[in-house]
C-alpha cells in the first residue's frame, strides 16, 4: 500500500488510472449488457401458444397478411413451403422484431412443435420445399471433397471459404454458418431466405446439398481440425496482419524495450 | 572485459564540459552537464546478486537444450497426423505445436539469457565515441579532383570526341539484345481477349450437376452456374477457358425487366451474364435475389441484372456481357453465339 | 582479450586471427569496430527486428524450396487431407498441401516464414516512421533511408509473388486482380499481361516465373541493399537523442563487445523463438481450407496481406472512370489507384530531400528531433500515416462492414471523402498537438513538474508544489534547434539596384515560412526568462 501511496504521484499515474477506468467500464458494460437481452427472451417465451393458424393470426399475420397473400411489409407466403418456415421460425430470423437491412439470427421463440404447426399451415396455401428428412442432411454417404467445390463454385464468394460469412451492398450480409443446424443449412439452400438465391433439387440436387452440408461439417464445425493453430477467425490475411501486428510486432518491441532499457541501479532514489 | 581496457581518452571532452557546465549553471541554466556519472547496479557491489544473475542465465542456457531435447522428442515420436485439442486453440496439430513451441523456447532462452548476462553482468559503463565528418577535407578533395583530371587527360575521353561518342551508342545499344529476348516469354494478344469458349449452338451446363439446363430447371430467384458443353475439368486449357467462359444464369418475371436488350435476349425470362466482372476480372456472383443485383467480393463492384448489367456501385466502368440464349428444339437452353463485347476487365484495344 | 605472454607460444585463436588479418587485414577492422558504440533505445531495435526476420525468412524460404514444386501442371490430389481427395489442383497447389500434412514439421516452418513475412513488413514500416519521425534521415543518411525504402518496397513485391506461389484460391484471385491491374495500361497492357502469364490467364506459367523472382531475384537485391544499408549505419555511426553529455559530435552508448554482441545477438534468438512460438499458435494462410485456385470461384473477403492493404483500398474505393476514344479504352478506374500507389509512397521518400531544400541545412545532423520539437515534419507524417490507414480500412471494408454492422457502401464513401479530408484535419490536429507539447515543455523548464503535493502558506492560500528539474532534464528539454525561415533578400540591393528574385527562391521562402515561421513553434525558454521566474518564486 505504501508503494502504491508513494507513486500516485507519478507522471504515469493519470494514464493508469485511465486505462483502469476504461477496463472497469468496458467490463460493467460486458457484464450488464447481455442481460437485457435475456429479458426480452422472457417476454417472449410468455407469448400465448396456440396452434397453426391461431399461430399465425398473431404472430405473423400484421406483416404477412390474414390469408398469407403478403402485404407491403411482408413478402406473400403462398408456396413458400414448410423448408421456408422451419428456416425462418426456427433461427430466429421470423418474426422480425424491427424493419432493417435483412432478419438477423436470433433465439428462436417458437418452440419445435409450434414451428411444426406453422410450417403446415402455410404448406396448405400452396406446394413448395419440405422440410428435409434427416437422412437427407446426415453426413454419412456424402463426397466431402466435391461438397467443397460446391461451396467453392455457389456458396463461398458470400459466406466465405469456410463459412465465417461476409458483407452484401448496404448493410445486407451473408451470415456466418457457424453453428448453424444442418438442416437449416439445407432449407436455405431450397428455399433462399431473403436475398440468398435459392438452389433447387433441380439445378444443386439432393445429392449435392448433402455434400456442401458434408462440407462445412467438416471445416466448420466445432470438431473442426485446424492444424495450424488458433484459426483467427477464419477471415484470411486482415485478421492474420493484425495478429501479425499486434501479437508479433507488438510481443517484439515489448522484447526489444526490455533489451535496451537500463538495468535497475543498486541505489534507489 | 571490465571497464579497464577503455582507454581514458574515449572519454573525451565531455568530462571537462561537465565540470565547467556546473560551474557554468548560474550563466546558461541549461547548460550540458555531461555524461551523468555511472551508477553500480546490485550486481556491481553486491557478489551474491551477481551470482543469483549468473544462475539465472545458466539456468536459461539449459532450458534452451532441455527444450532442443523435446523438439527432437517430438519429432521422432510424434505422428504427423496427430490432433489434439488444445483448450483455447482449438483441434491442432500435435506435432506442429509442440516443435513450434520447444523451437521457440530453445531459440528464445538463448537470446534471454544473452540480453540478460549482457544486463546484469558485463559493464553498463556508458562510454562517449567522437563523430568525424563524413565529407573529406580540402587537400583530399584537391588530391582526388587532380587524380581525376589526370586520368581523363590520359585516357583521351575528352579529346577524342569520335572514341567517346560510338562507346556511348554501343553501350545503349546492347541492352536491346536483352529485351529482345524477352518476346518469347508470351504470345502476342491478338484477339484472344475478344472470344470465348461460348459459340452458336453450345449448351449451357450446369456447373454443379454437368448436365445440360433446360428452362423449366431455373426457378425465379434462384442463382446457377454454368459453362460451355464439351469442357471438361481436365483440359488442358481448362483454367484459361473457365476464366472467360463462366457463366452466372438467373430467372426474373419478364416484367421486371428493365432493358429492352437485356429482354430480347433472355430465353422465358431466364438471363445468362458473364460471371467475370468488368473491374479487374473476379468471378463476381454474390446475387441478391430481391434487389437483383450482383456484387464483386473483391472490390465492390455492384451490377443490376434486371437492367441490363449497368454498374450501380463501386470501380467497374461498364455494364456486365450478356449471353444470348434461347430453348432448343430438345427443349434445353444454349447459346446464340459468343458474347457480343469482350469478358472481363477492360483493356486499351477494347474500344 | 588477455594479453599475451611472449615467452610462450601465443594461443590457438591469436594464431588463425594472425593468419586471417595477413589476408583479410582484420585487426584494422576490429580496431574501429570492436568497441563501437552503440546508444541505447528500444526504437533502436526496430531496425534489428526486420533484420532477424529477413534472415529467419531466409533460413525458412530455404528449407521450403526442398519441398515445393513450382510447377503448374495438373495433378489429382490423393494425399492425406481427406476433404480433398480427388480434386484437381496444381502441383503447386499439391506440394504446398504435402509441404502442411505429409513434411514433419513442413507445416511449422511454412508458418514461420509466413509470419517472419508479415512482421518483416510491419517492422519496416515501423523502422522507416521512427527514422522519419526523430529526422534520423536528414545529412548524412539522406541515401540509407532510400536503401532503406527501396527495401520496403521490394519487401512488399516479395511478399506479393510469394504469397501468390501455392496457387491457392485466395492468391489467385490476388494474381487475377493483377492481370486487370496490368490490362489497364494504356497501349502496352494486354501485351506485358500476355508476356507475363505466357499467353492468356492463368496459362501454366505465373508459378515458376513468380518462383524466380520470388527466391531469387527480389532477395538478391535485396540482400544487396541490406548490407549496403548496413555498412551506412555502421558508417555513419548511430544517431541518438539529445540528453546529458551527447551532442552532435559524439555518439554515447555501450560498446559493442561485449555488450551489444550479447545484446543483439540474443535479440535475434528472442525475435527467432517468438515468430517460432507465433507459429506454433496461430496458423496462417489454411490453403486447405481455402482450396485450389480455379478462375471461377472466389471468397468473399478476398484481401491481400496487410502491406497491400493500402493498394487494395485505393483499388476498392475508386469510381468506375471508363473513357472510351477513337476505339480505345482509357480504364481510368483501375489505371489511376495504380499511379496513386506509387506517389503515395514516392511522397515519403522524397521528403528528406523537400525538408533539406526547404531549409538550406547543409549540416550533418547526429541529435535525434523529438517529434513534437519539427511539428511541421511530424504533422506531414500523420498525415500522410492518414492517408495510408484510410486506405487500409477500405482495403478492408466489407469485414469493416460486418464486423461493426455497418453499410459497405456507406465505408466506401467515408473513405472516399476521408482521403483527402483525413489527411488536412491530421496535419492541422498533430500541429496542435506539438505545440502544446512544447509549450507543456517550456512550463516544466520554467516551473518545474508538477509534483501533486498541495501546500498551504501561511496567509491560507494553497498552491501547488512544483518540483525543479534536473540539470539534465532542463539541458534535454532545451537541446534542441529551433531554426528561423528564410527570408527574400530585399527588392533592392545596397547600391539601389533591383534584385530579380527567382519563382523557386520565392516558394523556397514560402515554404520555409510554413515549415518554420509564425505559429509554428513557441519560442524556447531562454536563460533570462529561467532566471526571472526561479528568482521570483525561489520559495517552492
Amino acid at each position: 500500500m505504501k508503494k502504491l501511496s508513494a507513486r500516485r504521484r507519478h507522471p504515469l499515474a493519470a494514464v493508469v488510472v485511465l486505462l483502469f477506468a476504461l477496463a472497469v467500464t468496458g467490463g460493467l458494460y460486458a457484464a450488464f449488457a447481455p442481460a437485457e437481452s435475456a429479458k426480452a427472451d422472457d417476454t417472449a417465451q410468455s407469448l400465448a401458444i396456440e396452434e397453426g393458424k391461431k399461430l399465425y393470426s398473431v404472430g405473423c399475420a400484421s406483416c404477412h397478411g390474414t390469408g398469407g397473400q403478403g402485404t407491403s411489409d411482408g413478402p406473400s407466403l403462398v408456396g413458400v413451403g414448410s423448408a421456408a418456415v422451419d428456416f425462418q421460425v426456427a433461427t430466429g430470423r421470423m418474426p422480425l422484431q424491427q424493419q432493417g437491412a435483412q432478419a438477423p439470427r436470433k433465439k428462436a421463440i417458437y418452440t419445435q412443435a409450434e414451428i411444426d404447426q406453422l410450417a403446415a399451415y402455410i404448406a396448405s396455401l400452396g406446394a413448395g420445399p419440405s422440410v428435409p428428412t434427416k437422412n437427407q442432411y446426415s453426413p454419412d454417404g456424402a463426397d466431402i471433397a466435391k461438397g467443397g467445390e460446391l461451396f467453392r463454385t455457389n456458396c463461398a464468394q458470400c459466406h466465405n471459404f469456410v463459412g465465417k460469412g461476409g458483407a452484401l451492398s448496404n448493410g445486407k450480409y451473408a451470415p456466418s454458418l457457424e453453428g448453424v443446424n444442418p438442416k437449416h443449412i439445407y432449407e436455405a439452400m431450397q428455399t433462399g431466405p431473403q436475398n440468398m438465391p435459392s438452389f433447387p433439387d433441380t439445378t444443386m440436387s439432393e445429392q449435392n446439398k448433402k455434400d456442401v452440408v458434408a462440407y462445412l461439417d467438416t471445416v466448420n464445425s466445432d470438431k473442426t481440425k485446424s492444424p495450424g493453430g488458433l484459426e483467427l477467425g477464419g477471415l484470411g490475411p486482415v485478421s492474420e496482419g493484425l495478429f501479425a501486428w499486434v501479437f508479433g510486432l507488438g510481443a517484439l518491441i515489448a522484447v526489444a524495450i526490455w533489451v535496451a532499457a537500463h538495468t535497475a541501479k543498486a541505489k534507489k532514489s | 572485459m571490465s571497464s579497464q581496457d577503455i582507454p581514458e581518452e574515449t572519454l573525451p571532452s565531455k568530462q571537462g564540459d561537465a565540470h565547467q557546465g556546473v560551474a557554468a549553471t548560474s550563466g546558461d541554466p541549461f547548460a550540458d552537464p555531461g555524461i551523468p556519472p555511472h551508477e553500480p547496479r546490485i550486481q556491481d557491489i553486491d557478489e551474491r546478486a551477481a551470482q543469483r544473475s549468473e544462475r539465472v542465465v545458466a539456468f536459461l542456457f539449459l532450458l534452451s537444450m532441455l527444450a532442443t531435447v523435446g523438439f527432437i522428442a517430438a519429432y521422432v515420436t510424434l505422428p504427423v497426423d496427430k490432433s489434439i485439442y488444445v483448450f483455447p486453440i482449438g483441434h491442432i496439430s500435435a506435432l506442429n505445436f509442440s516443435l513450434g513451441l520447444t523451437l521457440g523456447v530453445a531459440l528464445f532462452c538463448i537470446g534471454a539469457g544473452a540480453v540478460h548476462w549482457a544486463r546484469t553482468l558485463m559493464s553498463d559503463v556508458e562510454h562517449a565515441d567522437d563523430r568525424h565528418p563524413i565529407e573529406a577535407d580540402p587537400e583530399v578533395k584537391a588530391k582526388v579532383m587532380a587524380d581525376f583530371a589526370q586520368g581523363a587527360e590520359e585516357s583521351t575521353f575528352g579529346r577524342r570526341k569520335l572514341l567517346r561518342n560510338t562507346m556511348f551508342g554501343a553501350l545503349a545499344m546492347v541492352p536491346l539484345s536483352g529485351v529482345v529476348l524477352l518476346r518469347d516469354l508470351g504470345p502476342l494478344p491478338g484477339t484472344k481477349l475478344r472470344k470465348t469458349a461460348w459459340s452458336e449452338g453450345k449448351m449451357l451446363i450446369n456447373q454443379n450437376t454437368m448436365q445440360p439446363l433446360r428452362p423449366e430447371d431455373i426457378a425465379v430467384g434462384s442463382l446457377t452456374f454454368a459453362m460451355p458443353e464439351g469442357m471438361k475439368e481436365e483440359d488442358h486449357d481448362f483454367q484459361q477457358e473457365i476464366a472467360k467462359a463462366a457463366l452466372m444464369i438467373i430467372r426474373l418475371q419478364p416484367e421486371n425487366i428493365k432493358d429492352k436488350r437485356e429482354l430480347d435476349w433472355s430465353a422465358d425470362g431466364i438471363v445468362a451474364f458473364s460471371k467475370i466482372c468488368t473491374h479487374v476480372g473476379c468471378p463476381i456472383s454474390l446475387y441478391e435475389q430481391q434487389t437483383h443485383h450482383v456484387l464483386c467480393p473483391c472490390h465492390q463492384s455492384t451490377f443490376d441484372l434486371s437492367d441490363g448489367g449497368r454498374v450501380i456501385f463501386g470501380p467497374a466502368g461498364h455494364a456486365l456481357p450478356q449471353l444470348r440464349i434461347k430453348v432448343n428444339d430438345k427443349g434445353y437452353l444454349e447459346a446464340m453465339g459468343d458474347f457480343a463485347e469482350p469478358v472481363g476487365p477492360a483493356f486499351w484495344e477494347r474500344g | 582479450m588477455s594479453t599475451t605472454d611472449n615467452r610462450r607460444k601465443a594461443p590457438a585463436g591469436e594464431r588463425v586471427a594472425d593468419w586471417a588479418d595477413g589476408r583479410l587485414g582484420i585487426y584494422s577492422l576490429a580496431k574501429a569496430n570492436m568497441r563501437k558504440i552503440f546508444p541505447d533505445h528500444w526504437s533502436f531495435m526496430l531496425g534489428e527486428v526486420c533484420l532477424y526476420s529477413f534472415v529467419i525468412i531466409i533460413l525458412t524460404g530455404v528449407y521450403l524450396t526442398l519441398f515445393f514444386h513450382p510447377s503448374m501442371n495438373e495433378v489429382v490430389y490423393h494425399g492425406s487431407y481427406v476433404p480433398m481427395q480427388g480434386m484437381h489442383m496444381s502441383e503447386a497447389f499439391k506440394s504446398t498441401v504435402d509441404i502442411s500434412f505429409d513434411v514433419r514439421g513442413g507445416l511449422l516452418i511454412r508458418q514461420i516464414h509466413h509470419w517472419a513475412a508479415l512482421i518483416f513488413l510491419a517492422g519496416m514500416f515501423v523502422h522507416m516512421m521512427r527514422v522519419f519521425f526523430t529526422g534520423a534521415f536528414r545529412k548524412p543518411r539522406e541515401i540509407n533511408w532510400l536503401f532503406g525504402f527501396l527495401l520496403f518496397v521490394l519487401g512488399m513485391f516479395t511478399g506479393f509473388t510469394g504469397y501468390s506461389l501455392p496457387d491457392d484460391l485466395l492468391s489467385g484471385t490476388g494474381v487475377r486482380f493483377m492481370e486487370g491491374a496490368i490490362l489497364s495500361f494504356p497501349i502496352v497492357g494486354t501485351y506485358i499481361s500476355m508476356f507475363l502469364f505466357g499467353g492468356e490467364f492463368p496459362g501454366s506459367d505465373f508459378v515458376p516465373r513468380f518462383f524466380s523472382i520470388h527466391v531469387l531475384l527480389l532477395p538478391g537485391i535485396m540482400l544487396g541493399l541490406l548490407v549496403a544499408h548496413l555498412i551506412l549505419v555502421f558508417y555513419h555511426k548511430h544517431t541518438q537523442f539529445p540528453g546529458p553529455g551527447r551532442t552532435n559530435k559524439n555518439v554515447v552508448g555501450m560498446p559493442l563487445l561485449p555488450v551489444y554482441m550479447a545484446k543483439a545477438g540474443g535479440f535475434f534468438f528472442l525475435v527467432f523463438g517468438l515468430i517460432a512460438a507465433i507459429a506454433a499458435i496461430a496458423t496462417i494462410n489454411p490453403i486447405w481450407a481455402i482450396g485450389p485456385y480455379r478462375p471461377d470461384q472466389v471468397s468473399t473477403g478476398a484481401q491481400p496481406d496487410w502491406y497491400m492493404g493500402f493498394a487494395e483500398g485505393l483499388i476498392r474505393v475508386m469510381p468506375g472512370w471508363e473513357i472510351n476514344v477513337a476505339g480505345h479504352t482509357f480504364v481510368l478506374g483501375v489505371f489511376i489507384p495504380m499511379m496513386i500507389f506509387p506517389l503515395v509512397l514516392a511522397a515519403i521518400a522524397v521528403y528528406p530531400f523537400i525538408e533539406s531544400w526547404v531549409t538550406g541545412d547543409k549540416r550533418e545532423h547526429h541529435l535525434l528531433d523529438r517529434p513534437r520539437n519539427a511539428p511541421t515534419r511530424t504533422a506531414f507524417g500523420v498525415a500522410w500515416l492518414t492517408a495510408y490507414m484510410v486506405m487500409m480500412i477500405g482495403g478492408g471494408n466489407d469485414l469493416w462492414a460486418t464486423h461493426f454492422h455497418l453499410s459497405i457502401n456507406a465505408i466506401t464513401w467515408f473513405v472516399r471523402i476521408g482521403f483527402f479530408v483525413g489527411p488536412v484535419l491530421a496535419f492541422i490536429a498533430t500541429r496542435r498537438i506539438c505545440l502544446g507539447l512544447q509549450r507543456r515543455d517550456k512550463d516544466k523548464v520554467l516551473h518545474g513538474r508538477e509534483s501533486g503535493i498541495i501546500k498551504r502558506l501561511p496567509h491560507g492560500e494553497f498552491v501547488e508544489v512544483h518540483e525543479p528539474l534536473s540539470q539534465e532534464q532542463l539541458h534535454t528539454l532545451t537541446a534542441h534547434e529551433q531554426p528561423k525561415p528564410l527570408e527574400l533578400e530585399p527588392e533592392v540591393d545596397e547600391n539601389g539596384v533591383a534584385r530579380k528574385v527567382g519563382a523557386t527562391r520565392k516558394l523556397r521562402v514560402k515554404l520555409s515560412k510554413g515549415f518554420y515561421g509564425e505559429g509554428t513553434h513557441i519560442p524556447k525558454a531562454t536563460a533570462e526568462e529561467y532566471h526571472e521566474i526561479t528568482s521570483g518564486h525561489g520559495h517552492h
